[in-house]
């Protein structure tokens, strides 16, 4: 070492805030960017959002008409379990997750996330992770078909695709954990001076409470799976009565997991609609305590009400009883947050750009999964309803124009910050009335079906439920081509378009907007100093 | 040809959705009321839930519709600056946790006379297997296996040719059917000899696992005679929805003269095995 490399290396060191990012393919492997990282989370979900897009077209294209016309009944099965597994694991939590390393550091105000090293490595397992999972379709056996929930003691019967399955869980677990623990320690730390708790804007506020519940069910999933790793290769009989075991137990310990997993889904979308509602309104948002409140109830009783998913297994009546109570009263806070979302467009001055259509369609349809909600909360009529189609339409409502058009709204409503473009506004627009047209005439009809006595997860069916179902189809298909269109906009507004103010929005509040548009690569390098 | 009309059944049901309610009628939407005192008790409890749901509806989409329609910002409105008021969270968490218990009471009610077998006139025990139904009558000694109908069974194979909606009751059609008395208390104890199933005929509102090792009971008291179907509502593998459930409830002379009939017909081999 001569004196010449030091002094390089020193000025290097002293450059390094004004750096941009490193050029060529190695940026994205070795990036400790929160930026990067997020929009690697991003493409991610976007490209397993079409996979699961495409399993959830072969499930619709083998239901378009009674009679088995195109998959093995045992190929269907692997379709739903692994259209399921997908579209949780690969599609949902990974773009809330990239939304999260996107924002989060920006809108408390800090320079980074605060385990950045550990944050490059909790997404680049997650393509391994897929790889292995989605590898199983060729394995002997197949795919997964048990179902996402992977109740034994049919999940035992898998291939030997089956503990690829088990590891791959295990991976997505560590990611999500990983991911988890990154966004706790950022927001605990690195807020910036004058961020209190109530100050904090409620996407960090929800993504705040969704990451203890990640912590908290994550590893309980990697307990359940492991047990069934153990009975099937190594003589435990967890799950089997023959060796005093029970198979129930691995649908309490599962839906443990399964509930809280469920809010982990929605809550970030409800920080993300809390977001643009009073951008959009113009005015701020109404009761933003009650909503950190609510969040924290919701989150709450999501450890309380898992038993609901199994009304039917034969409980005795008293759990049942507890847990119908439980599950009713989620219905409240979630209640009070619609209603302050309502509250905070009354007496304002909206305008309906695509995020607030998005957001908007995501509060009516949102909604009515709540109502469904509330319906199969009821026991004794969750015995009819359980297990079919009515139980599909319900979470597909929460999921689909709950989550993912929360997703896509976030989107929209940031992608002019990340770009420095504007988006077209107008075939924005077409994508929202598409995808709304086409996701009701999917969904809608699974109501009917079900309470007409549809099973779920059947690859064949009678002929009464014929109609519904091909109307059903159409709208998937529908549904599915329409999410090209959103391709193609946030292509188009990457390559350019017209330029983004730094507030982008007229009514938008925050730190992030008082960035440049794009931000630079490292941002708040200095404190902000929040009044 | 059938797809084709799969196809104009499809437009025909957009078209019927925007058009008049009669027009949806042969479009089965709801649950089916059924045919037993809980049948009945779940559907008001169902019908109850609906409206009440509906209800909410029209407030919450109504005040966003008002709002939508009013307070956009191409009419020229200043925004209020209104956002917090403890009276009205307090209205609005208070008014739908009543709304809950006028829900809650009388679903614990209906719940509380669902699980309660006492008093059963007879018991029968039901088994699922891989892909079908035993059915037992521990009193009698009478079991037999029930099991798709062959005309479902040819016409669900891929590339059958069969024009399924020519197939009566396709797939929910057997060979045997569980034949209960009317007017009578049976409870039905499930268990299964593999993985988990689900015995579930909507028109009584019965629905319970089928758990290897465990027994779980259910009960039923059916009022008319009929033939009543339903099918496996819990994923068991590749021919899940292959294996429908079906019983004949008749009356009970006639009950007593097809028990007497297939005690006749299987008592030998029964003795043997016991």
């Amino acid at each position: 070492m001569n004196a010449a490399t030091t002094d390089t290396h020193h000025d290097d060191h002293d450059d390094h805030h004004d750096h941009g990012p490193a050029p060529g393919l190695m940026r994205w492997v070795t990036t400790t960017n929160h930026k990067d990282i997020g929009t690697l989370y991003l493409w991610f979900s976007l490209i397993m959002f079409f996979i699961g897009g495409a399993m959830a077209l072969v499930i619709r294209t083998e239901l378009f008409q009674p009679g088995l016309q195109v998959v093995d009944p045992q190929f269907f099965n692997t379709m739903t379990t692994m259209h399921a597994l997908v579209m949780i694991f690969g599609v949902i939590m990974p773009a809330f997750v990239g939304l999260a390393n996107w924002m989060l550091p920006i809108m408390v105000g800090a320079p980074d996330m605060a385990l950045p090293r550990m944050n490059n490595w909790s997404f680049w397992i997650l393509p391994f992770g897929f790889a292995m999972m989605l590898s199983t379709l060729f394995m002997e056996g197949g795919g997964p078909a048990s179902g996402w929930t992977l109740y034994p003691p049919l999940s035992l019967q898998g291939g030997s695709g089956f503990p690829f399955l088990i590891f791959s869980i295990h991976i997505l677990g560590i990611s999500s954990i990983m991911g988890a623990i990154n966004i706790v320690a950022t927001i605990m730390n690195l807020r910036a001076p004058g961020m209190t708790f109530m100050k904090m804007p409620l996407f960090v506020w929800t993504w705040f409470i969704t990451a203890y519940l990640l912590i908290a069910v994550m590893p309980v999933l990697a307990g359940a799976v492991t047990m069934l790793l153990t009975d099937k290769y190594f003589g435990t009989a967890f799950f089997t009565a023959g060796g005093g075991g029970d198979p129930v137990m691995f649908q309490h310990i599962f839906w443990f997991f399964g509930h809280p997993e469920v809010y982990i889904l929605i809550l970030p979308s409800f920080g993300v609609v809390s977001e643009i509602i009073p951008t959009f309104a113009r005015k701020r948002l109404f009761g933003y305590a009650s909503m950190v409140y609510a969040t924290a109830s919701i989150a709450f009783l999501s450890f309380i009400v898992w038993a609901h998913h199994m009304f039917t297994v034969g409980m005795p009546l008293s759990g049942e009883l507890f847990f119908m109570f439980a599950t009713m009263l989620i219905a409240v806070p979630t209640g009070v947050k619609v209603f302050n979302w309502v509250a905070t467009m009354w007496r304002g001055a909206m305008t309906f750009e695509t995020p607030m259509l998005y957001a908007l369609g995501f509060v009516i349809m949102f909604t009515i999964g709540g109502f469904s909600g509330v319906m199969l909360a009821l026991a004794p009529v969750d015995f009819q309803y359980h297990d079919t189609y009515f139980v599909v339409a319900h979470f597909h409502y929460v999921l689909v124009p709950g989550s993912i058009f929360a997703i896509i709204a976030a989107v929209y409503y940031w992608i002019p910050k990340w770009t420095g473009n504007m988006y077209d506004e107008k075939l924005g627009k077409i994508h929202f009335w598409t995808s709304t047209f086409f996701v009701n005439l999917l969904f809608f009809p699974m109501h009917f079906v079900g309470l007409a006595g549809m099973p779920r997860r059947i690859p064949d069916y009678a002929v009464q439920f014929a109609d519904f179902n091909a109307v059903a189809t159409i709208g998937a298909f529908g549904f599915g081509f329409s999410q090209l269109i959103f391709v193609y906009v946030v292509v188009k507004c990457i390559r350019g378009g017209e330029k983004a103010t730094d507030r982008v929005w007229e009514g938008a509040e925050g730190l992030e907007w008082t960035l440049a548009s794009p931000p630079p690569y490292h941002t708040f390098t200095d404190q902000p100093v929040v009044k | 040809m059938s797809k084709r009309n799969r196809i104009a059944g499809a437009l025909a049901a957009l078209a019927a959705a925007s058009a008049s309610m009669p027009a949806l009628a042969a479009w089965d939407l709801n649950m089916p009321k059924g045919v037993t005192d809980i049948s009945h008790k779940v559907w008001d409890m169902h019908m109850l839930a609906f409206w009440i749901m509906c209800v909410v509806a029209l407030g919450v989409f109504g005040a966003m519709a008002i709002s939508i329609v009013l307070h956009r910002k191409s009419k020229g409105v200043t925004p209020s600056t209104f956002h917090e008021s403890t009276t009205v969270e307090l209205i609005w968490t208070f008014i739908p946790f009543v709304i809950l218990i006028v829900l809650a009471l009388p679903a614990a009610k209906t719940l509380i006379v669902q699980e309660d077998d006492s008093g059963a006139e007879m018991t029968i025990k039901i088994t699922g297997y891989q892909w079908k139904w035993q059915y037992e009558y521990p009193d009698s000694g009478v079991s037999f296996f029930s099991t798709l109908s062959d005309a479902s069974r040819e016409a669900r194979v891929r590339g059958s040719g069969i024009d399924v909606t020519t197939v009566e009751n396709y797939l929910l059609d057997v060979d045997n059917p569980l034949v209960i008395p009317v007017d009578t208390k049976v409870r039905l104890l499930v268990t299964s000899n593999d993985v988990i199933h689900s015995w579930w005929v909507p028109d009584f509102a019965v629905k319970k696992d089928a758990i290897p090792g465990f027994i779980n009971t259910m009960w039923t008291k059916v009022n008319e005679t009929g033939t009543y179907r339903g099918q496996c509502t819990e994923l068991c593998g590749r021919d899940h929805g292959f294996m429908p459930v079906v019983v004949d409830v008749v009356e009970k002379a006639e009950f007593e003269q097809w028990l007497a009939a297939r005690v006749a017909e299987q008592g030998p081999q029964q003795l043997a095995a016991n």
